[in-house]
C-alpha cells in the first residue's frame, strides 16, 4: 500500500467566530488530522484573495477561509463582503481550472467546535483524494515566481 | 535586525504531553531573526512572566513570540509582560500551540511538526509588526438602562446614586416590570408591592435619573463611551406636564371592556388608562387600538372630563436623540404561551390559570383584592392542582431548560392558598424540587410539612372537565400508579421564555443572544454581567431565567461595572484600526462602501491658497472596530490595518 499523501492546507479565519470554534474544539478535545495550519485575522472581510494565492503559491494543497454566520458576524456585515468576494473569487479560480475542492469557504461560529473538527476532516479527506496541487507547483517552478519570503 | 523571542511552555503536561517542546525551541534557535528560545513548564506563571520580561531586558528583544495557549486565553497577560519591561505590547505574539494543536492531534510527531510551523509562521510575522500606541477615547458620562424592571431600577438607581447620569427607559406606561404584578415573594413572603413601589418612586424621583416610560429603543450606533441611541416616545396623547393623574378620564371612559394586560386578562380596563393604582409615574396613556375616538372619530369623553386640558389626540410618536457612554440591558422575560399544551387545556378551561394569574388572584391589589378566587365563578376553590415544568425541561415541545423560579413560586403558591383557605387541599405534580439558594429548601420544607401541600412526583398526562370539576390524571411515579385528583382550580408553572423581540433587539444593540434569545454573556464564569460588545452590559432575566434575588445581584454587578467606566475621563482602545496612505488613495470611496461603522470619511486636500487639490479617505479612529474589510476593498493599497498589514499576513503565509 502506497503511503498516505499528507496535504498541506492553510486556514483563513477570523478571530471572533471560527478562530473561537477551532479553541473549543481543542478545549473539548476533539481530534481531526494536524494538516490545517490557522492564520488568525480580525473578520474575514480582512481575507483578500492574494492571500489565498500566496497560500497556493507557497505550497499549499488547499485553502479554508472561515467566518462567522450570515448575520452573526462581530463587524455586523464583513462577512456578506467576505461571501460576495468569494463568489466572484470562486468563479475565477473556476475559470482558471483549479479543482473546487481545494479553495473552501464556510461559516463556523464560536459554538461550533464539533462541527469545525469535521470539516477539517472532510476537507483533509477530500484533499487528500485530488492528491497534491501539482499543476500549479509545476507553473510555478516553470515561470520561476517562486515567492521570496 | 530584528531580535525575537521564542518562549515555548508546557503548559504542565497539556503541551510537553504532545508536542516536543525541546526539539520546537531547536528549531527556533535556529530561525533567522531569532536571538533566544527558552522552553518553560508555566509561562503565565510569576516566575515565567519574570523570565520573559528578563530576556527582554537583557537581550534586547524586538519581538516576542509565546507559543502557548490560545491568544484568547493570555494574549492580554503576555502583552502585559511586555510593556512591563518596556517593549511596546504590540511586538508580542502568541503562537497557539494548545487549543488548536496539542489537545487535537493524537501523533506527537505530527503535532510537534505543526507547532513548529505555527510558531515559525508567527516568528514571521512579529518581524513585520509595529508599535502601536493605545486610543485614548473620550467617554460620555450618562448610563442608558434599558428596562423598568427591578433589574432596570437597582441598576439606575445604584449608578445614580454614585453620581453617574442615567437615562431609564421602560417600554410600558409605567415602571415595575413583572415584580410589580406579583403578590408576595419567597421565601420571605414580604408583599412585592410593598418592596418594590418605593424603588419604583425613587428611581422616578431621582435627580440624576431621567426617566422615560412608555418608550422604545429605535436605534444604538457607536462604541464604549461613545454611543449614540434614539429613543422612540410613543404617543401617549395625554401631555405629561398638564395631567395631574387626577383619574377622571379613567372612571369615565365608556370604552371599559379591554382585557387588562397587567391583571394577566383577569379584569378589564378601560382605553385611557395606567397599568395599575401604584403606577410611576401615575398618568395614563391612550390605547388607540381600543379607543373610540380612535377607532371612529366620536367620543372624546376624556377630554370633556379633563379638567387641564391634558388629553391631545394630535400627538405624534417623538424621537429624541441621546449621547450614551454605558449601556446596561435590563428587558425582563415573558411567560410562555400555555396553549401550546393541549392537554393542560389552559385557554379552555377558565379555572386553568398560569402561575402569573395566580400572582394577580393572590394580590391584595390584583382583581380579587387577594382573595383566592375561580375565574370561572369567583368562588373559592376547594383542591387546588399546580403542575410543575409546564413548558420547562421539555425538550420535545416546551424548553429545555429549567426556568428556575417555578418550584419556589409553586411552593409560594401553595403556602398562600393554605393561609388563606384553611380548608382547602393542594396537590403539586412536580418532577425534582430544585431549591437551590438561601432559605430556599426550608421554604418548601414549610409548604410541605406546615401548610399541607401534598406533592407528587410525576407528570400530568390529560385534564378534562367532568361534573363542575378538573380532572387531572397523572402518575406518581414514586409509587408507580396512575393518579387522578379532581380539582376546583389547576396552575401551570409556565416556563420563563425570552421577550419576543429578544432576537431582533440583540441585533439593534449589536450583542448576541442564544438560540432562545437569551442575551449571551462574554465569558459564562468569568464575565457574566458584560456582553460581547464593550459597553453594554446584562441584568436580569434577559440574560437567563432569574429570580428576584439574582436579578438585582447582577444588576448591581452591572451597575459597577458602569462605574468603573465612568471611573475615567478617557478610556483606551486597542489601536487595531485602519489607516490609510494619503499619498496614494486615488479617492474610488469603496473602502466607504465596505465599512460597517461610517468610519471613513472623505477628507479635502488643498493647497496653501485653500483651492481644493484632490480628495482623499480618512479614518476615523473613534469609529473603526479594526475589522479590515475596506483594506480588502482598497483598489490602490492605500489602506491597511495596524496589527494585521498586508505584510504581516503575508509573512505569516510564508512561513507556515
Amino acid at each position: 500500500m502506497s503511503e498516505v499523501f499528507e496535504p498541506k492546507i492553510v486556514a483563513f479565519v477570523c478571530t471572533y467566530c471560527t478562530y473561537a470554534g477551532a479553541d473549543l474544539a481543542g478545549t473539548s478535545r476533539l481530534k481531526y488530522p494536524s494538516n490545517v495550519r490557522i492564520v488568525r485575522l480580525p473578520c474575514t472581510g480582512r481575507i483578500s484573495p492574494m492571500f489565498i494565492l500566496k497560500a497556493l503559491q507557497k505550497g499549499a494543497d488547499g485553502v479554508l477561509v472561515s467566518g462567522c454566520h450570515p448575520g452573526d458576524c462581530h463587524f455586523d456585515h464583513g462577512n456578506y463582503h467576505a461571501r460576495r468576494r468569494w463568489t466572484v473569487f470562486n468563479s475565477l479560480l473556476q475559470f482558471a481550472g483549479v479543482p473546487e475542492e481545494r479553495v473552501k469557504f464556510s461559516w463556523i461560529s464560536a459554538a461550533e467546535g464539533i462541527k469545525f473538527a469535521e470539516l477539517i476532516r472532510e476537507i483533509t479527506e477530500d484533499i487528500r483524494k485530488i492528491g497534491p496541487f501539482e499543476e500549479y507547483h509545476k507553473l510555478i517552478a516553470e515561470t520561476g515566481s517562486a515567492a521570496p519570503l | 535586525m530584528a531580535k525575537i523571542g521564542v518562549f515555548v511552555c508546557h503548559c504542565g503536561e497539556n503541551i510537553a504531553a504532545k508536542v516536543d517542546c525541546t526539539k520546537l525551541k531547536a528549531a527556533m534557535e535556529s530561525h533567522p531573526g531569532v536571538s533566544i528560545a527558552t522552553e518553560y513548564k508555566y509561562f503565565c506563571s510569576d516566575p515565567g512572566q519574570e523570565s520573559i520580561k528578563k530576556a527582554i531586558v537583557e537581550q534586547g528583544l524586538t519581538g516576542v513570540i509565546v507559543a502557548a495557549c490560545s491568544p484568547r486565553m493570555h494574549e492580554a497577560t503576555f502583552r502585559k509582560a511586555c510593556a512591563a519591561a518596556g517593549l511596546n505590547p504590540y511586538l508580542c505574539e502568541i503562537a497557539n500551540i494548545r487549543e488548536q494543536c496539542s489537545w487535537v492531534h493524537s501523533d506527537g510527531d505530527e503535532a510537534t511538526e505543526k507547532a513548529i510551523e505555527i510558531t515559525r509562521s508567527l516568528v514571521e510575522k512579529v518581524k513585520r509588526n509595529n508599535e502601536l500606541q493605545p486610543i485614548l477615547v473620550p467617554v460620555t458620562k450618562r448610563a442608558l438602562v434599558i428596562g423598568g424592571g427591578i433589574a432596570g431600577i437597582q441598576a439606575a438607581l445604584d449608578i445614580a446614586n454614585a453620581g453617574g447620569e442615567v437615562v431609564l427607559v421602560e417600554r410600558e406606561a409605567s415602571l415595575g416590570g413583572h415584580m410589580a404584578q406579583l403578590s408576595e415573594t419567597f421565601p420571605t413572603l414580604d408583599c412585592s408591592q410593598c418592596i418594590m413601589t418605593p424603588r419604583m418612586v425613587e428611581a422616578a424621583q431621582h435627580p440624576n435619573i431621567r426617566l422615560l416610560t412608555y418608550a422604545e429603543i429605535e436605534k444604538v450606533e457607536g462604541f464604549i463611551g461613545n454611543f449614540h441611541v434614539r429613543v422612540k416616545m410613543k404617543a401617549r396623547y395625554v401631555d405629561m406636564q398638564a395631567c395631574t393623574g387626577c383619574g377622571d378620564c379613567i372612571q369615565k371612559c365608556p370604552q371599559k371592556k379591554i382585557s387588562g394586560e397587567f391583571d394577566c386578562g383577569l379584569a378589564n380596563r378601560p382605553a385611557i388608562y395606567t397599568p395599575f393604582a401604584q403606577a410611576v409615574p401615575n398618568k395614563p396613556v391612550i390605547d388607540s387600538r381600543h379607543c373610540t375616538y380612535f377607532k371612529n372619530g366620536k367620543c372624546k369623553v376624556c377630554v370633556k372630563v379633563c379638567q387641564t386640558n391634558a388629553i391631545n389626540f394630535d400627538m405624534q410618536d417623538e424621537y429624541l436623540d441621546l449621547e450614551i457612554g454605558a449601556i446596561v440591558v435590563a428587558t425582563g422575560f415573558q411567560i410562555q404561551d400555555t396553549s401550546l399544551y393541549g392537554e393542560y387545556g389552559y385557554g379552555r378551561y377558565p379555572d386553568v390559570v398560569t402561575g402569573l394569574q395566580f400572582e394577580r388572584l393572590a394580590s391584595a391589589s390584583g382583581p380579587t383584592g387577594g382573595r383566592i378566587a375561580r375565574p370561572s365563578d369567583g368562588k373559592e376553590p376547594e383542591t387546588v392542582v399546580f403542575i410543575q415544568c409546564a413548558g420547562s425541561r421539555d425538550p420535545s415541545k416546551g424548553v429545555s431548560y429549567c426556568s428556575k423560579i417555578c418550584c419556589m413560586y409553586t411552593a409560594k403558591h401553595a403556602m398562600l392558598y393554605a393561609h388563606k383557605n384553611h380548608h382547602g387541599t393542594s396537590r403539586v405534580f412536580y418532577m425534582d424540587i430544585r431549591a437551590a439558594g438561601k432559605g430556599y429548601d426550608e421554604f418548601t420544607r414549610r409548604a410541605i410539612e406546615e401548610d399541607g401541600a401534598g406533592y407528587i412526583r410525576g407528570r400530568v398526562s390529560k385534564l378534562w372537565q367532568e361534573n363542575g370539576k378538573l380532572m387531572v390524571r397523572g402518575v406518581d411515579t414514586l409509587l408507580g400508579k396512575p393518579v387522578e385528583v379532581p380539582a376546583d382550580m389547576v396552575v401551570l408553572a409556565t416556563a420563563m421564555v425570552p421577550q419576543p423581540d429578544a432576537k431582533e433587539f440583540a441585533k439593534t444593540l449589536g450583542i448576541g443572544c442564544d438560540e432562545y434569545g437569551f442575551f449571551n454573556e462574554a465569558h459564562m464564569k468569568l464575565r457574566p454581567v458584560e456582553t460581547a460588545t464593550a459597553g453594554i452590559f446584562l441584568a436580569g432575566a434577559c440574560q437567563s431565567p432569574k429570580d428576584i434575588p439574582d436579578s438585582v445581584a447582577q444588576a448591581s454587578a452591572a451597575a459597577s461595572k458602569v462605574l468603573a467606566l465612568f471611573s475615567r475621563e478617557k478610556l483606551e482602545r486597542e489601536p487595531i484600526i485602519a489607516m490609510n496612505n494619503e499619498a496614494t488613495c486615488s479617492g474610488c470611496w469603496g473602502c466607504v462602501l465596505a465599512c460597517p461603522y461610517n468610519a471613513i470619511e472623505k477628507k479635502d486636500i488643498t493647497d496653501r491658497a485653500g483651492n481644493l487639490i484632490r480628495r482623499v479617505a480618512s479614518v476615523n479612529p473613534g469609529l473603526c472596530q479594526g475589522c479590515g474589510t475596506c483594506v480588502t476593498f482598497c483598489r490602490s493599497n492605500s489602506i491597511d490595518l495596524a496589527g494585521f498589514t498586508e505584510k504581516q499576513i503575508f509573512a505569516a503565509v510564508m512561513g507556515l
